[in-house]
């Protein structure tokens, strides 16, 4: 065999040999092969100048999805109820360049821990436009909240008689208020968070609230599940909340400031369970609107005392905005026969290939019988499959791949394991392009490493020299914790320079 | 008595269809896995197939051996190889 490269410029394209046995009965409406069509650019930016600037794999999202989606619901709630507001839900994306198109087109910011506050203030949201929901809420975050006006949502009893308590040593009487949870229709039942609606919990917690003396009610929040295929269940919440904050009104006078009636919104990716794909089932932001209305024309408001509907959609906005692209680098068989591709992108990165098959499409022509493929990421982990199941004809190693919609979350839970994070791009309404957030280095990784004394001392690694001083630990007394609360002054919270409420 | 070679039994058309008479079997094979699955049967091995394919397609010889390799093992998967594929 001879070891030369035959490149004679006469000669047909090669495609990869396959051999595809027959099978009948396997092909159904799930059967759906990708598009062999190539994408070959985002947003009119070729792929191969994402690439050539800064990288494969990388994360790019479209401002003009981000800001189309965004207006869509805001126009299609606005259509519908005189008073909206949506908030951008920081956990699915809070890169400040995202946050910040949201926030110039008017989202409040919707935020579930103090880093996520802390994020929002160093964006420019004042505190009165954020919405502070979870389970946990630290107490120096929770207080700057409360003496800056944000609209915190109680979650449960305890962190109602932790408020009241924050209140009483710092003289406060904030506005609250609580989170429900109810039966809407959805499986599992979403009942983890708030105070339940259907056995009177919730109506009790209000009247503890109220009587405690420290704090008054000045809204509802509800999150009725998560990727909701079903725009019923908005309906169905809407209406019950409504009814239960008109009971509120007539039994103890209470006229609701606002209804946060959450996100849950699903996008057009589609679960693993799901049988049909997300272009045939996934409810419009229309749909969503028209049933989450519907359900609030049963509150017995006068018109100009109706509470603010607010929203805090977050995956329902951004899924469709976000592509990572990412490179084949190898192909396999594996022994059961089917084919096996490598990408330089896996569950470090896409934690939400768990749930989702992602679309996948190629930037360039390819050629071949498509075959029952999986995709592989680039760990050395055997649960790193981004796609279990998928018909590809044979990729040339180098081929890029978009996979898509990773708008929401795949960013905020990518994980820095075995290979460090990739860029993050944005492409700008004129076709502009450039890095939201660089990629990482060693440097990124290696900060806040402490090298304790006593294992500086120890035996090094025979022939291996230290190349860099790593930072030495203090021998320091762990501090006791107590339940002292720190004491946080002034009225209005600012953020100092390390980001941190102050 | 030795086991009859299944590649010499296989019908393959001039566009790909393959039909295997012993199982009833039938495949589909792209221009360049036609190639390999006739010079297989008629006993070439890896140097010979990638001289072959070199000299019609534009390709290297790196690609052609791995694709070579990973063809015969398909035909081992299929049943349609029973004996040891010539390296040489």
């Amino acid at each position: 065999m001879t070891t030369t490269t035959h490149t004679p410029t006469a000669k047909p394209a090669y495609t990869r040999p396959s051999l595809l046995r027959h099978r009948s009965g396997l092909m159904n409406k799930m059967g759906t092969q990708p598009s062999l069509t190539p994408t070959e650019a985002i947003d009119g930016v070729p792929v191969e100048t994402l690439v050539e600037a800064y990288g494969s794999p990388l994360f790019v999202y479209s401002q003009r999805t981000i800001e189309h989606r965004y207006r869509a619901l805001r126009d299609e709630l606005a259509r519908r109820y005189p008073k909206v507001q949506p908030a951008w839900s920081y956990k699915t994306c809070y890169l400040d360049a995202v946050c910040r198109v949201y926030h110039k087109e008017g989202a409040w910011a919707e935020t579930v821990s103090g880093m996520e506050v802390n994020k929002a203030l160093r964006n420019g949201v004042p505190m009165h436009k954020v919405v502070f929901n979870g389970p946990h809420k630290e107490d120096a975050a929770l207080l700057a909240a409360l003496k800056g006006g944000a609209l915190v949502n109680i979650d449960h009893f305890d962190e109602l008689a932790r408020i009241e308590q924050l209140s009483k040593i710092h003289g406060l009487f904030p506005q609250v208020g609580i989170r429900l949870n109810m039966a809407t229709g959805t499986t599992p039942r979403w009942d983890r968070f708030g105070f339940n609606l259907d056995n009177g919990q919730a109506w009790d917690a209000v009247r503890r609230l109220t009587a405690g003396g420290r704090m008054s009610l000045r809204g509802l929040h509800a999150h009725f599940g998560t990727f909701v295929l079903d725009a019923d269940n908005y309906r169905i919440g809407a209406s019950k909340v409504a009814a239960f904050a008109n009971r509120l009104r007539t039994e103890l006078g209470i006229t609701l400031e606002y209804l946060d009636l959450g996100g849950g919104f699903a996008s057009k990716n589609r679960l693993k369970s799901q049988y049909l794909p997300g272009e045939q089932v996934t409810p419009s932001l229309a749909q969503y609107a028209e049933a989450l209305t519907k359900g609030l024309a049963d509150l017995d408001y006068p018109a100009h005392e109706l509470p603010t509907l607010i929203t805090e959609t977050g995956r329902g906005l951004i899924d469709e905005a976000g592509t990572l692209i990412t490179t084949v680098i190898a192909n396999k068989r594996l022994a059961d026969g089917r084919r096996a591709v490598v990408v330089d992108a896996g569950v470090n990165l896409l934690y939400t290939a768990f749930w989702y098959n992602f679309e996948v499409e190629t930037t360039a022509p390819v050629h071949g019988v498509p075959e029952p493929t999986v995709i592989f990421g680039p760990l050395c982990m055997n649960i790193d499959v981004v796609r279990e199941h998928i018909m590809l004809p044979a990729l040339p190693v180098g081929t890029r791949l978009l996979i898509r919609p990773v708008g929401a979350y795949a960013v905020t839970q990518s994980m820095q394991f075995i290979h460090l994070r990739p860029a993050v791009t944005m492409i700008g309404l004129d076709g502009q392009h450039g890095v939201i957030k660089s990629a990482e280095t060693l440097d990124d990784l290696v900060r806040g490493e402490v090298v304790p004394d006593w294992v500086e001392g120890a035996a090094s690694v025979p022939g291996v020299e230290p190349t860099a001083p790593t930072p030495r630990a203090q021998t320091v007394a762990l501090p006791r914790l107590t339940g002292a609360l720190p004491s946080l002054t002034g009225a209005t919270p600012a953020v100092g320079p390390d980001g941190r409420l102050h | 008595m030795s086991t009859p070679n299944p590649l010499l039994s296989l019908a393959i058309s001039p566009s790909g269809f393959v039909f295997d008479p012993r199982t009833g079997a039938t495949f589909s094979v792209n221009p360049v896995g036609r190639v390999l699955l006739e010079g297989i049967r008629d006993g070439q091995g890896l140097a010979a197939l990638v001289d072959t394919l070199g000299d019609h397609f534009q390709v290297t010889d790196a690609d052609l051996s791995r694709d070579v390799l990973e063809f015969a093992q398909s035909l081992k998967d299929q049943g349609l190889l029973t004996t040891d594929f010539q390296l040489a």
